[in-house]
């Protein structure tokens, strides 16, 4: 078995041995942890999309997380408050149920995706990074200044959304419901390496004239990209949102977005577990370095630049080397 | 609404505009002469905010504050071109964006360990303090128009800096063909130590400059750096012009949006919803900007094509 | 059917006050080999990118197996048939032969919007990948990484890759570029061959190929087609001659 593939079992492995561990050994606050674990990870599963394969350095997926946060938030608080959306043109009702609730959140990140992506995609590069950064904090303010929805102090949901057949109080269900969705990204997100969209999207990231000269429009291969990424880190942030009962404009910031593409790179870039690794060393340093030092972000700060410096390959490939599989 | 008010607007946009100037002028030099995209640059304006209120503190003396806010943000700047900034020249955008968010971590947490998380206060010294009477009856506040003028005043100077001085010959042989000034015996290294720290300095100004009227706290520079960004993309990478002409389409844009759009949409609603559709639709009226500029001139007003 | 199956009708391109390309016409017939020379600066590059479609020109317009592709994108023109090769090799040269070839194949006639079904498991490209590999014998190092290939190998996967898109006109930008002697002759057999497949519009500076494979020959200056005809009598050209005099001896 290939040394990569090995640690992939490893970590997934890893990541559902130690929630059950902490199930038994009763420590519902581990569980929690690698429950955020799992929704980082999943976030960072979509931007992976965009910026590992595609080679789009967005530093804006704060805006799909926080639409997907803001679509549990709305759906909840109008559920919990039995007041309507809207009633016209057609009764549109909240919801506390989940499966709803994630697709509201994909539709409405995707939709956002699509606009941005077809602005921001017409440039490439600096620009790329500039203009994604800059919707994003158009999010971010609008968030802020728009006061039916809590405004800057954000929305809390009393109690969180239910699944069909799940108590998704009790965390080890609600874990188990964010690992599936996150393996299940994994397994899809392995497929479209693999299928002809990966390979025409991952070869215009490499040389985009090659692919235009056989007769594929790298623009469209791109907002594909982009719109599907959008989608799956809404989808986290709706899950994020249902694991805080929480939304706030914080969802949108900058800082937001950064620390997603954080994921991607500590854990290695364009590779399938490189979000999975990055967000558990993340959460690890979090938490660990967190408990050391009210300022852990100096330290966090220190291992990014040194990775980026010197261990390009990212988290996984200093364990099993550089080269990134391409058979 | 009277036309005094409408002046006052106007003259707050052109100073919003004009300190946004001094952010955009350092990133888009340094993107156009080392081609490094730099999210510390934030920083740097904090770096200046910090350093003024410091030593205004220490001294009473805002000259003196201003000195040591250039002098913090330049060595500052030049300290991590040559630790770090200079490594990722060669890289690709994304090692760019990764290493200069991981500054911004050390930066931001580094200051809040010295000065703590309360914000500190610049005081506006008193020759500059109160208002002044400008034709036509309107009293606008002094510091602000002070401002306006000292960002013009550092406009011009960078203008004249880069077409007259050999310095700013280099930069522009620089921004046309980084091999040739190589070629040309120019030492590179030192250019680019000096580039950054030019920019890192107009940054620390504004950051002095704006620590007066605002509060000096950590994560000021961030919100300000990427409206340098909108600025940039908005006035074309690398062109100077484009960041003079784009900080004050921005800042007149942003003021005079949040200024008329709650008054516009009061004689359609109720003044409630008027002021918070209004508000929310002005938060979002520089991007849309943005994207407009995107849809007709994808590389920006004075971008080359 | 039409016997020409490429048009170009009076295109020019100008940028700024330099005009790159001037009002040139030049066609492309079914069967033969058009070869393009021209000193250096001629504006042989400005002339490929309007064909290709990634410039656009001022004026004039681009005819295609009997429509108007002026309007068209690079990738449009290459679905409708236009297989171009780049003069600096243009390949994904992190992937290995065998993707780049499936890559020319999936643009031609796959689909590319397919999410999960295994690329490289699907027969139909898998076939025409091969069957181009194999033609220029590059199938025994298909699963070798492109970025590891000699230059030579690079050159013949760039005409590979063309092959996949089974297209009615090859527009070649210097297929012998950086090509030894004994490589260059190689490409020049193949090409000989290629030509009852599919047209080709040549662009070379390799003259022995030039005037052993052309049917016909232009000769670009200065943006303009000063002379187009048979390989003899542009060879005794006089307007030619003195446009190349100092520049390359022909043949």
């Amino acid at each position: 078995m290939r040394a990569e593939t090995l640690l992939n079992a490893c970590v997934l492995l890893a990541l559902a041995a130690v929630p059950l561990w902490a199930w038994v050994a009763d420590e519902p606050f581990t569980i929690t942890l690698a429950t955020r674990l799992a929704i980082l990870a999943l976030a960072g599963v979509g931007l992976n999309l965009a910026l590992g394969l595609g080679g789009l350095v967005s530093l804006g997926h704060a805006v799909f997380f926080g639409i997907g946060g803001y679509a549990m938030g709305v759906l909840a608080s109008h559920a919990q408050s039995y007041t309507p959306l809207t009633d016209w043109p057609v009764l549109i009702e909240g919801t506390k149920s989940m499966p709803v609730i994630w697709l509201v959140a994909m539709g409405a990140s995707g939709l956002a995706a699509l606009a941005i992506g077809a602005l921001s995609l017409r440039t490439s590069g600096v620009y790329f990074i500039m203009i994604t950064l800059a919707f994003g904090q158009m999010f971010y303010y609008f968030a802020i200044s728009w006061p039916a929805y809590g405004g800057e102090d954000g929305l809390s949901i009393y109690v969180r959304n239910g699944f069909p057949g799940l108590n998704t109080l009790d965390p080890i269900q609600f874990f188990a419901l964010c690992y599936a969705i996150l393996a299940l990204a994994l397994w899809a997100m392995a497929r479209l390496m693999r299928s002809a969209f990966g390979l025409a999207l991952v070869a215009a990231r490499q040389n985009a004239a090659r692919v235009e000269a056989v007769g594929i429009a790298p623009y469209r291969l791109r907002l594909v990209a982009f719109v599907l990424s959008g989608m799956i880190t809404g989808l986290a942030g709706a899950l994020f949102a249902d694991l805080n009962r929480f939304v706030s404009p914080v969802m949108f910031s900058w800082q937001t977005s950064g620390e997603i593409i954080v994921f991607v790179i500590l854990g290695g870039v364009a590779r399938l577990y490189g979000p999975v690794v990055g967000a558990a060393v993340f959460v690890l340093l979090e938490h660990f370095l967190g408990g050391l030092s009210e300022f852990w972000h100096i330290w966090l700060g220190a291992v990014l630049l040194g990775v980026v410096l010197f261990a390009r390959g990212g988290i996984i490939g200093l364990v099993v080397g550089r080269e990134v599989r391409r058979d | 609404m009277s036309l005094i008010l409408f002046i006052e607007q106007m003259l707050n946009g052109l100073q919003f505009g004009v300190m946004l100037f001094l952010m955009a002028a350092g990133l888009t030099l340094i993107f156009g002469v080392m081609g490094l995209i730099n999210l510390a640059h934030g920083s740097l304006y904090m770096i200046g905010a910090f350093a003024a209120a410091w030593v205004a503190g220490l001294t009473g003396s805002f000259v003196l504050a201003l000195i040591a806010a250039l002098a913090a943000a330049a060595a500052a700047g030049a300290l991590v071109e040559v630790v770090v900034i200079r490594r990722l020249y060669a890289r690709d955008h994304l090692d760019q964006v990764l290493a200069t968010f991981a500054l911004i971590l050390m930066f931001s947490e580094g200051t809040r360990w010295v000065f703590g998380s309360f914000p500190l206060f610049l005081e506006i010294p008193p020759y500059l303090s109160g208002p002044v009477r400008l034709p036509g009856g309107i009293q606008y506040p002094l510091y602000r128009l002070a401002i306006i003028v000292a960002g013009l005043i550092v406009a011009a100077g960078l203008f004249a800096l880069i077409a007259r001085t050999r310095i700013g010959i280099q930069i522009r042989a620089g921004e046309a063909d980084r091999e040739m000034i190589g070629a040309l015996g120019v030492n590179i290294a030192a250019l680019y130590t000096v580039v950054f720290a030019l920019g890192a300095a107009l940054a620390g100004l504004a950051g002095a400059l704006i620590g007066a009227i605002q509060s000096v706290q950590v994560g000021m520079g961030e919100p300000v750096l990427i409206l340098a960004f909108v600025v940039i993309v908005i006035g074309g990478i690398g062109s100077i012009k484009g960041a003079l002409v784009g900080a004050l389409l921005v800042g007149l844009t942003d003021t005079m949006g949040r200024f008329l759009l709650p008054v516009a949409f009061a004689q359609v609603m109720a003044p409630a919803a008027a002021t918070a559709v209004g508000s929310a639709l002005a938060s979002m009226a520089i991007y849309i900007l943005m994207a407009l500029v995107l849809i007709f001139r994808p590389r920006g007003l004075y971008g080359v094509a | 059917m039409t016997e020409v199956l490429l048009d170009i009708r009076g295109i020019t391109k100008r940028f700024g006050a330099v005009t790159a390309c001037e009002e040139v016409s030049l066609t492309l017939r079914r069967g033969e080999i058009h070869a393009l020379i021209g000193p250096n600066g001629a504006g042989k590059s400005t002339l490929i990118g309007q064909i290709a479609g990634s410039l656009r020109p001022d004026a004039g317009s681009v005819w295609f197996d009997g429509h108007d592709v002026t309007a068209l994108d690079t990738a449009a023109r290459a679905r409708a048939g236009l297989a171009r090769t780049f003069q600096i090799s243009s390949l994904a040269m992190e992937m290995t032969v065998l993707q780049n070839a499936v890559l020319g194949a999936l643009g031609a006639r796959g689909r590319v919007m397919r999410f999960f079904r295994d690329v490289m498991r699907d027969s139909a490209l898998r076939a025409v990948a091969r069957e181009a590999l194999d033609r220029v014998g590059l199938w025994d190092v298909a699963a070798h990484r492109v970025g590891d290939l000699s230059h030579g190998q690079r050159r013949q996967l760039e005409v590979a890759v063309a092959l996949t898109q089974a297209p009615k006109a090859f527009l070649m930008d210097e297929p012998m570029a950086g090509l030894g002697a004994e490589g260059s002759a190689r490409m020049t057999r193949f090409l000989d061959g290629l030509r009852q497949h599919a047209p080709i519009l040549l662009v070379e500076h390799d003259m022995d190929a030039v005037f052993a494979l052309a049917d016909r020959v232009s000769v670009l200056v200065y943006g303009r087609v000063i002379a187009t005809g048979a390989p003899d009598a542009i060879r005794r050209d006089a307007r030619v001659r003195e446009a190349y005099l100092g520049d390359e001896a022909l043949p």
